[in-house]
């Protein structure tokens, strides 16, 4: 209900909004929508901090870039359509270093997952031929109508959006998300009641890096050059966490309501302060607050405070029970 | 009687520090076996090896008869070797239900399956009713009390369907009464044929429930017998007194 009003909105929207810069700032804030969303799967409801996920962003990138200059896959809507198979192939490519990766556990994996990001970095700097080195790869621009250029990427992000929050609400639907959440709190335990953690935490991860990169591709042919140190950028990374911590992790809707919050703002301050990276002073401010007022993030905070005023109204004695089942 | 679970001469060191020396033990088929020694007599690490959580450094363990070569908890408790923890850890952003048919079964292709499934529901329902959880069935774990925790972990293992269950001081930090409601539970579930290990400080309810009782002492079994017989056993009062 929820998301079919929310969805039906977003998709009306370039009709209300034709000013390109509206739906240039929607096309940002959808993709990183779709990146918390993603994000969350592993980080969330698994409580695993990955801080590579932009190098599944990145490759995902790469694999458009390539996919042009290499294979010529041609322009128009062709590119959408290879879409999938980039996700699904760097989802498969994703489990080994997942595998890697879940060695370790809480603030080790974070680094060890920050190391992969500056590992494919590199690749992309060094391996000239493929990526073209520090000189990049240069997407022809596609020959849509000037008046409606950005809606075809604007359908596309919502389309990855729309996919990862399916994933997310399918996940933490499912037994996958039981087992992620026994992760989360308690993974000893979960192994010794026989939860196959492994097999857990690497799904989540695969579908987590397969809809990153989908992302990717979409940005790296909105975008139409891509360079090593932006499509591999751990400030993607970063926004992807924030957001997810800002709005509440392990919720649906979470990442998405961060994404909303957080992409306009750092437009704006990146308006205000002249294309600096002043606006990172910004994001640290968040998190500040985030940690001292919000330590759960929006959704989770509001939604205790409802369900305590409801305990509130309701008579003596019938506390508990009544709050825990609305 | 055959044996359940063989340790042979299971031997684990941190560092400089031998926590079990050569140990030996086994548990029979449909006993409640209890396993007692003073504080650092290696009891937790036994625990540890024996259920896949630390790789031993030498020996063999034994889980019906087959010799467990990979430490693994996962693939143990899917064997039906299957622990608690000393301060009865739940999962406590998961809701009662949920904490039970989270160990429940289940395979790789059903990961994605609904959450909880009627069948599933139904046979966490009958478990609630016979630990007296019913009324907090859609309650976070978080919100239990201890007491009640301790036994939604005890109704957690038996979902699994386990066939030796191995409780780490169970009736640890829990009212008399609610040691009464454990030992009736143990009991009832011996009387079902569940097998257990029981690592236990409460004395009188070891001496109790238990037969037969091992004594660890420095990583090394020093006894082993019906209760009344360890009780007497001139090594185990020199380990418990000191000498």
């Amino acid at each position: 209900m929820r998301a079919a009003l929310v969805f039906g909105l977003l998709s009306a929207l370039p009709f209300g909004f034709t000013a390109a810069w509206v739906q240039n700032l929607f096309i940002f804030t959808l993709m990183y929508a779709a990146l918390a969303s993603a994000w969350n799967i592993v980080g969330g409801y698994c409580g695993y901090i990955s801080l590579g996920h932009a190098a599944f962003f990145g490759v995902g990138a790469y694999a458009v870039g390539i996919a042009f200059t290499h294979w010529t896959i041609g322009g128009g809507y062709r590119p959408f359509y290879v879409l999938p198979l980039v996700g699904l192939g760097v989802a498969l490519a994703s489990v080994p270093i997942g595998w890697v990766a879940y060695r370790t556990r809480a603030a080790t994996f974070a680094i060890v997952t920050i190391t992969f990001l500056f590992v494919a970095q590199q690749l992309a700097y060094n391996l000239r031929s493929l990526t073209g080195g520090s000189q990049g790869i240069a997407i022809p621009t596609p020959s849509f109508p000037v008046a409606s250029y950005d809606e075809p990427f604007y359908y596309a992000m919502l389309g990855v959006l729309a996919l990862s929050m399916l994933a997310s609400w399918y996940v933490r639907e499912s037994k996958l998300g039981l087992s992620l959440v026994s992760i989360r709190d308690d993974e000893d335990r979960a192994r010794g009641l026989g939860v196959q953690t492994t097999f857990a935490k690497l799904t989540a991860f695969a579908v987590s890096a397969g809809l990153v990169a989908m992302a990717g591709g979409i940005w790296a042919y909105y975008i139409a050059f891509i360079y090593p140190q932006f499509a591999v950028d751990p400030l993607v990374t970063i926004g992807m966490v924030l957001m997810v911590y800002l709005g509440g992790r392990g919720t649906l809707w979470g990442p998405v309501l961060g994404a909303f919050i957080l992409v306009p703002a750092q437009q704006y301050l990146a308006y205000r302060l002249g294309a600096s990276e002043l606006y990172l002073v910004g994001y640290s401010a968040v998190f500040l607050v985030v940690m001292l007022l919000l330590p759960r993030g929006i959704l989770p905070s509001f939604s205790d405070r409802a369900r305590r005023m409801r305990v509130r109204r309701l008579p003596p004695g019938r506390h508990t029970e009544e709050a825990v089942a609305s | 009687m055959t044996a359940l679970l063989e340790v042979e001469a299971a031997s684990k060191r941190f560092g400089g520090v031998v926590a079990v020396d050569g140990c030996t033990l086994s548990v029979q088929a449909g006993t409640i076996t209890g396993l007692i020694g003073p504080n650092g007599s290696g009891k937790t690490t036994v625990f540890n090896l024996v259920t896949g959580y630390l790789p031993a450094d030498s020996g063999t363990i034994r889980f019906d008869g087959r010799v467990v070569r990979r430490p693994d908890p996962t693939r143990l408790a899917r064997r039906g070797l299957i622990r608690t923890f000393q301060h009865a850890r739940v999962f406590p952003n998961l809701t009662v239900v949920e904490n039970l048919v989270l160990a429940a079964p289940q395979r790789w292709w059903q990961a994605g399956s609904v959450r909880v499934s009627r069948a599933e529901r139904a046979l966490a329902d009958d478990l609630l009713g016979d630990f007296n959880l019913t009324a907090h069935a859609g309650t976070p774990a978080a919100e239990l009390s201890f007491g009640q925790r301790k036994l939604l972990e005890f109704a957690a293992t038996l979902m699994s369907r386990p066939r030796l269950v191995l409780l780490d001081e169970p009736a640890a930090g829990v009212n008399p009464v609610l040691v009464e409601t454990i030992e009736r539970h143990i009991r009832r579930l011996h009387a079902q044929g569940l097998s257990f290990l029981v690592v236990e400080h409460d004395m009188p309810l070891v001496m109790r429930l238990c037969d037969p009782v091992i004594v660890l002492d420095r990583g090394r079994k020093i006894a082993e017998g019906p209760a009344r017989q360890v009780q007497q056993d001139a090594n185990v009062l020199d380990a418990y007194l000191g000498a």
